[in-house]
């Protein structure tokens, strides 16, 4: 039976299918579907969502070692923080097969940089797989389970943007259980403890096994020859040969499902039946360089074919034909439209804070969630995103810098489950260290931006389970912050007093956002005074000032006129009823009482 | 009218919180269950609303691509008129286009520093000619009992560009995809738009 998958979903199935029995992840788009896939549709798969992706691969890899078929995913950047356990794994090897997904965000849509997750195949010494679609998706996962145990090695599933979030149809096939025997092995110990000792032994067996994988990437199934054209022969992979077998359907193609390593005998075969080679790869130039290091002339590549963003196929048609190629009239010109940048919802707790620290000039070391908008304007008010608990460890490093300069100026903001991904080690180091810096834990409830997943502080599993909570006041204490404060952020003045106490303080500090769980939330609902707010256009002067939140809910509205105690204005405001969720902050900065509980 | 003997490209724009996505997932529905290849990819910003919402929908013997080749869009289908305009472009000139009559004010427009376009309609209308129906999703839905459901009726009347799919395919689809609660809505819905063009 043929159903619409998502390649996410489709992942999902993969691992279902494969026999997997152990799943975890941390969520980030776009990989954060596969994780709440399994946890909803495949109860044979213990699943879990890990604090951070370190926690994930490694909570796998025990599975694994254990004999359990594992998967642990992630997005890109995710990989930069389980690359410690990683590179090692890639000696020790496994037991039960383990595939990790890596997805990456050519163009950045929702990341932080945009890096090409390939070079990790390289750099490990690890087969990589890449699939186009759904369908290669399901297939690409099962066979990576079939590799990894075959070679004793965790296989990388490397999708992108386009894969995870496309759907197409796949093909449902049954679950098969895995044959491998659950159990550990102490005699095992030189293959899974790298002492060096050990770990020159098994330096030995990573170039073999590489040796050996070579000449299975020349059997490999989904390493797929195809003569047209003899004239030109393309060299592709994953979307980038969906996207180029559209726009040229007659070229020729060698499509490689393993991109590592690569198939040496079919590129030679390859070279052999076809005139000019062109390479057509997303970001950076890796098959590339690899054929290009083999000795073979590549006639073009990223000469012509952009090596950042994403592709598409008409970029792809237009690299490819240069000058030849036509496009399209514009009608208007796109740029003109106003843009539609995300905003944080209406009634959002993250905006009173950020309004209330714009307002003490701070300078805010920033992270990584829907508080990152903060940024745009008219907030403007947090400062840097480099990754996942920078922040904490960055303004404790400033007020090192600064000395007695920087109190009163600078803080750390963070969410609740990028505090507890990895925001409690530097804060450790804050308090160690004796510093002075200031932490401020956004707690909305839930993981926001990447959809709403649980975590250690939610009180719930990725399946909805009641479980241990995190009491991030305990917490701050075992960790031996001696100032923790609990604030409501929808009290501006309160919020504004209890944040320059802090951050003026010679000491450690951890504020808390209490009661401020996400608009979007069903399960945990804060209670506000009033359903929605209304503007009293007898008393708005036009001031603009409840602009400076940035609410979508609020408008503005040109046309003269005056109140009615006389003073003139250009415009009022107005506030969408259908988008008000009462929250009272517009009403709070409002010097002219103007904004009112109500609805107009 | 459907070319079996290519790819139908189908664009459909929003904001977020509109329903964009799950109008494409109805019509993905519709056309694998007729015996189509599809693929189907979506794009939406960062945080949970607020942002544009694209996808692209393709159906035909054989798909490639998930992404339709830029000017290359047969049917426009969108939720909101600014997001209509954005892609303009990208239709080709024989495109059919059908457009709900809702501004949904960026946040650029809300503080006053942009202005949102005026006279979308015109501008399609001079391009496309007859090939461009402007409706008003909201109200019609309103009429049903409930906003949510503007999407279906937009859908319902861009059914009718593909007289061979007949009404209870889509129904099936509709309701494969919908809670049941919200089945006798959203069947109801579809024919008021059915009805609109
Ligand atoms: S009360 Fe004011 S700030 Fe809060 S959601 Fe309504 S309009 Fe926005
Ligand atoms: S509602 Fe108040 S703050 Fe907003 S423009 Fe009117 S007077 Fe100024």
């Amino acid at each position: 039976m043929k159903e619409i998958m998502q390649g996410n979903s489709a992942i999902a199935r993969g691992a279902w299918e494969a026999g997997v029995t152990v799943a975890a992840a941390y969520p980030g788009t776009p990989s954060s579907e596969i994780l709440k896939e399994i946890a909803d549709n495949y109860p044979e798969i213990y699943a879990e969502w890990a604090p951070n992706e370190k926690v994930s691969v490694e909570v796998a890899s025990g599975a694994a070692i254990a004999g359990a078929r594992c998967m642990a995913s992630m997005k890109h950047v995710g990989m930069n923080v389980a690359a410690d356990p990683f590179m090692t794994l890639a000696y020790t090897g496994i037991k039960g097969g383990f595939v990790i997904v890596i997805a990456d965000d050519p163009n950045v849509h929702s990341s932080q940089n945009e890096q090409d997750s390939r070079n990790w195949a390289r750099f490990a010494k690890v087969p990589m797989l890449e699939p186009g679609d759904a369908q290669e998706c399901k297939d690409f996962t099962k066979i990576g389970y079939e590799i990894s145990e075959k070679f004793d090695t965790p296989v990388i599933l490397r999708t992108e943007t386009r894969v995870a979030h496309s759907d197409s149809p796949v093909e449902l096939e049954n679950r098969v259980e895995s044959k491998i025997p659950l159990g550990l092995d102490p005699k095992q110990a030189p293959k899974y403890v790298m002492v060096p000792f050990n770990v020159r032994e098994r330096r030995k067996v990573v170039e073999d096994r590489m040796e050996k994988l070579s000449a299975y990437a020349d059997e490999f199934k989904y390493n797929v020859m195809e003569i047209n054209d003899p004239n030109i022969g393309v060299i592709t992979s994953g979307v980038s040969y969906l996207y180029t077998k559209d726009v040229f359907p007659n070229y020729s193609y060698l499509k490689l499902g393993m991109v590592w390593p690569l198939p040496k005998k079919m590129i030679a075969d390859f070279y052999k039946k076809v005139k000019k080679v062109i390479i057509v790869e997303e970001l950076d130039p890796f098959l590339e360089t690899e054929i290009k290091a083999l000795g073979y002339k590549v006639w073009h590549g990223k000469d012509v074919i952009p090596n950042m963003y994403e592709l598409d196929p008409m970029i792809v048609e237009k690299s490819l034909l240069g000058k030849k190629y036509k496009a399209s009239k514009p009608r208007i010109a796109a740029g003109d439209l106003p843009r539609r940048p995300p905003n944080m919802c209406a009634g959002c707790s993250h905006r009173p804070m950020f309004y209330a620290l714009k307002k003490l000039g701070a300078f805010v070391f920033g992270d990584i969630g829907c508080y990152t908008l903060a940024t745009a304007p008219p907030l403007q008010a947090l400062h840097t995103t480099v990754c996942m608990g920078a922040g904490v460890g960055e303004a404790h490093g400033a007020i090192k810098a600064m000395g007695k300069e920087g109190l009163g100026k600078i803080v750390a903001v963070l969410g609740d489950s990028t505090f507890l991904h990895s925001g409690v080690t530097p804060l450790m180091d804050v308090v160690y260290n004796k510093g002075a810096s200031t932490t401020i834990v956004l707690d909305n409830r839930i993981t926001g931006m990447t959809g709403h997943q649980e975590h250690p502080g939610t009180g719930f599993t990725v399946r909805q389970e009641p479980t241990n909570m995190i009491d991030y006041e305990t917490l701050g204490k075992a960790v031996g912050v001696k100032h923790i404060r609990k604030i409501d952020p929808y009290n501006i003045k309160e919020t504004m007093k209890v944040v320059k106490e802090e951050m003026d303080r010679d000491a450690p500090s951890l504020i808390l956002c209490v009661d401020s769980p996400c608009v979007m939330l069903k399960r945990e609902k804060r209670k506000f005074q009033a359903a929605t707010y209304t503007i009293d256009t007898d008393k708005c002067r036009g001031c603009k000032v409840c602009l400076d939140i940035g609410c979508p809910a609020i408008s503005w509205q040109e046309g003269a006129g005056a109140t009615v105690d006389g003073h003139k204005r250009k415009g009022t405001v107005f506030i969408n009823k259908d988008q008000c969720a009462g929250c009272e902050v517009c009403a709070q900065v409002c010097k002219f009482e103007a904004i009112v509980p109500g609805a107009k | 009218m459907i070319d079996n003997n290519k790819v139908t490209n189908i664009f459909l724009s929003g904001v977020g919180g509109q329903g964009t996505i799950l109008a494409s997932n109805i019509l993905a529905e519709v056309f694998l269950k007729a015996g189509y290849d599809v693929k189907k990819s979506e794009v939406h910003g960062m945080a949970q609303r607020g942002g544009d919402v694209t996808t692209h929908f393709r159906f035909g013997k054989k798909v490639y691509s998930p992404l339709i080749k830029y000017g290359d869009v047969d049917f426009l289908l969108s939720f909101e008129l600014l997001e209509a305009l954005r892609y303009i472009n990208w239709v080709k000139p024989e495109g059919k286009i059908v457009i709900n009559k809702q501004e949904i004010l960026p946040s650029g427009v809300n503080l006053g520093v942009a202005k949102y376009p005026q006279d979308v309609e015109k501008s399609f209308k001079k391009y496309f000619k007859d090939n461009v129906w402007v409706l008003n999703g909201q109200e019609m839905a309103r009429k049903l009992g409930n906003i949510q459901a503007a999407n279906v009726v937009l859908l319902g009347a861009f059914s009718n560009f593909f007289p061979e799919m007949k009404e209870e395919q889509f129904i099936d689809a509709i309701k494969t995809l919908l809670a049941p609660k919200l089945h006798d809505l959203n069947v109801k819905a579809f024919y008021e738009g059915r009805k609109t063009i």
